[in-house]
């Protein structure tokens, strides 16, 4: 059993060391994370999620407890870099995580570090762009894509490592929405075809929606875990938490709420429409 | 639109000479300028002349924009001249009060001018005709037998790359810095030089806190991409000599050759 795990958190703590006092940031967490899963962690600014996010790829140490990428110990140096290309990272700012000043060199960057052969590279590269849809766009600059064009550049680097797992560490929080979808649907289509184990770190609720396990993150500790539809009929705690529930959701709560028979764990406008319509067809 | 400026001067053709192997281009630019200062007669600069306006020639960039590579560095070649027409002593042709304009002095002046104008157009063809890529990775070839004295080629070119990346995202930042604090009533334009540098700093202040957040998240992002050096580091596009590097050589060889022959007898 202990293989099909891609990454195992056990009493995580981690404490920033500060100048004048030190910061709790995990606080024992504990998460496993199995092969081909979905798993999306909400909480908002300080909860310690993209703290939690560099702790899956040895960008940080865990001060106690123990990280396992794939059964390789964050904490050992030899697998450091193997973990690394197990468990790519898809940072915030489209910006500042392209290197090469051409598309294509870019998502080579990788491949490159890790010594793989040019004729190798060259294919992973092709197969990379393809993968996110901008395979026209191999040889232009990046500095002149759009924003969630540049994230799906910063993705295709990842996959050209070949990683079992890709981490996203809100990849969508400095995109416009139509940014945002393509994101979105690149990292769902990775999930489903290629099978690609996804934990993506957000504050937007309506991303949580087609998550297989959301994970909700405060002051360090884990608070809430479950299914999408779990964790959103549970209005009232998540409102207390400062979090916002997905629209539909709320509307179903405050349907609900003036007495009309409505199930409170609605998620999309689809399902609400669904819904409404047998409501009406039933009266 | 800052956005759209191009980086260096590259002028993309698809001729012979961009094509070349970027290391060819390099040392046959460093043999060219050796060469001009070999030179101690006119003759000598007949070579000089046919060998860069064959080249110009082949690059099928237009004259006029190599030329236009001199205009900056003109002050630079005046200066130079009139300081040789009139410091060099020898036999006087022409006097202005205590400035005395010698025979020699002319040939020196007309000597140092042209040897500086080809030495401006030998270079500034290197970079018309290669993009700062390929020049970055030649140069981290060129600088990799010196790695063992502790020359950092890898680390070099990868600084140059990186330079490269954020010129436009920075110039792109400074652009909405400089709109935000105009909004705000700041004014770049008007008052003496003093007080326009002075008007710089608060566009310059929060442009390299920003420069140094950016390269923090860089930093990580290379290393979560497994980034270690240059060790064992392969490359996407290998560079490799062609058929047509061994032509360039011959031909350097030559101009050099001949450059070192009219040295010794003329």
């Amino acid at each position: 059993m202990e293989n099909e795990l891609m990454i195992n958190v056990e009493g995580l703590t981690f404490i920033y060391k500060g100048q004048e006092s030190d910061l709790l940031a995990l606080d024992h967490i504990d998460l496993k994370i199995r092969d081909g899963d979905h798993v999306v962690i909400i909480g908002h600014n300080g909860s310690g999620k993209s703290t939690l996010a560099k702790q899956m790829n040895a960008l940080l140490l865990p001060t106690d407890g123990k990280v396992h990428v794939k059964g390789m110990d964050t904490r050992d140096d030899d697998s450091l870099w193997k973990i690394r290309q197990t468990a790519g990272m898809v940072f915030q700012n489209p910006d500042n995580q392209i290197v090469a000043t051409i598309v294509e060199e870019d998502v080579a960057f990788g491949p490159e570090n890790l010594g793989i052969d040019p004729t190798e590279i060259r294919k992973r590269v092709d197969q990379s762009l393809l993968a996110v849809d901008m395979a026209e766009y191999a040889q232009k600059a990046p500095h002149l894509l759009s924003g969630g064009q540049k994230q799906r550049i910063a993705i295709a680097g990842v996959i050209a490592m070949k990683p079992d797992c890709i981490i996203f560490d809100e990849p969508t929080a400095m995109l416009d929405p139509s940014g945002r979808k393509e994101v979105i649907r690149t990292m769902q289509k990775l999930n489903r075809e290629e099978g690609i184990t996804i934990v993506h770190i957000t504050h937007f609720m309506e991303e949580a929606v087609d998550a297989g396990r959301v994970v909700v993150m405060e002051d360090g500790k884990i608070v809430m875990e479950g299914s999408p539809r779990e964790i959103f009929s549970r209005v009232a705690e998540l409102k207390k938490l400062g979090l916002d529930v997905p629209q539909m959701t709320e509307l179903a709560q405050e349907l609900k709420d003036e007495g009309i028979k409505i199930a409170s764990n609605i998620l999309t406008v689809e399902e609400m429409v669904s819904v409404l319509c047998q409501l009406k067809l039933k009266n | 639109m800052l956005k759209d400026i191009t980086i260096g001067q590259h002028y993309p053709t698809g001729s012979v000479i961009h094509g070349l192997d970027p290391r060819t281009k390099i040392i046959g630019t460093f043999a060219f300028m050796a060469g001009l200062f070999l030179i101690k007669s006119f003759w000598a600069y007949i070579v000089v002349v046919v060998l860069l306006g064959s080249v110009i020639l082949i690059s099928r960039i237009p004259l006029k924009y190599v030329l236009k590579g001199l205009r900056p560095l003109m002050v630079l070649i005046l200066v130079t001249f009139l300081i040789n027409l009139f410091m060099t002593r020898g036999e006087i042709i022409f006097g202005v009060g205590p400035l005395n304009m010698t025979r020699e002095g002319l040939r020196q002046g007309v000597f140092m001018a042209m040897r500086l104008i080809f030495l401006i157009v030998g270079t500034s063809l290197l970079t018309l005709t290669t993009s700062p890529i390929t020049l970055t990775d030649g140069i981290e070839h060129l600088l990799n037998p010196f790695r063992k004295i502790g020359v950092p080629a890898h680390e070099l070119a990868m600084m140059m790359t990186i330079a490269l990346r954020f010129i436009p995202t920075l110039l792109e930042e400074t652009d909405k810095i400089m709109k935000a604090q105009i909004a705000r009533g700041a004014d770049f334009e008007s008052g003496n030089i003093m007080n326009r540098a002075k008007s710089l700093v608060p566009l310059l202040v929060p442009l390299f806190i920003s420069s140094f957040r950016r390269a923090d998240d860089l930093a990580m992002a290379m290393e979560a991409r497994c980034y270690r050096g240059g060790e064992n580091r392969t490359r996407l596009k290998a560079l490799q000599w062609r058929k047509n590097d061994g032509l360039a050589f011959v031909v350097i060889s030559g101009y050099f050759g001949l450059m070192i022959l009219l040295r010794l007898t003329v």
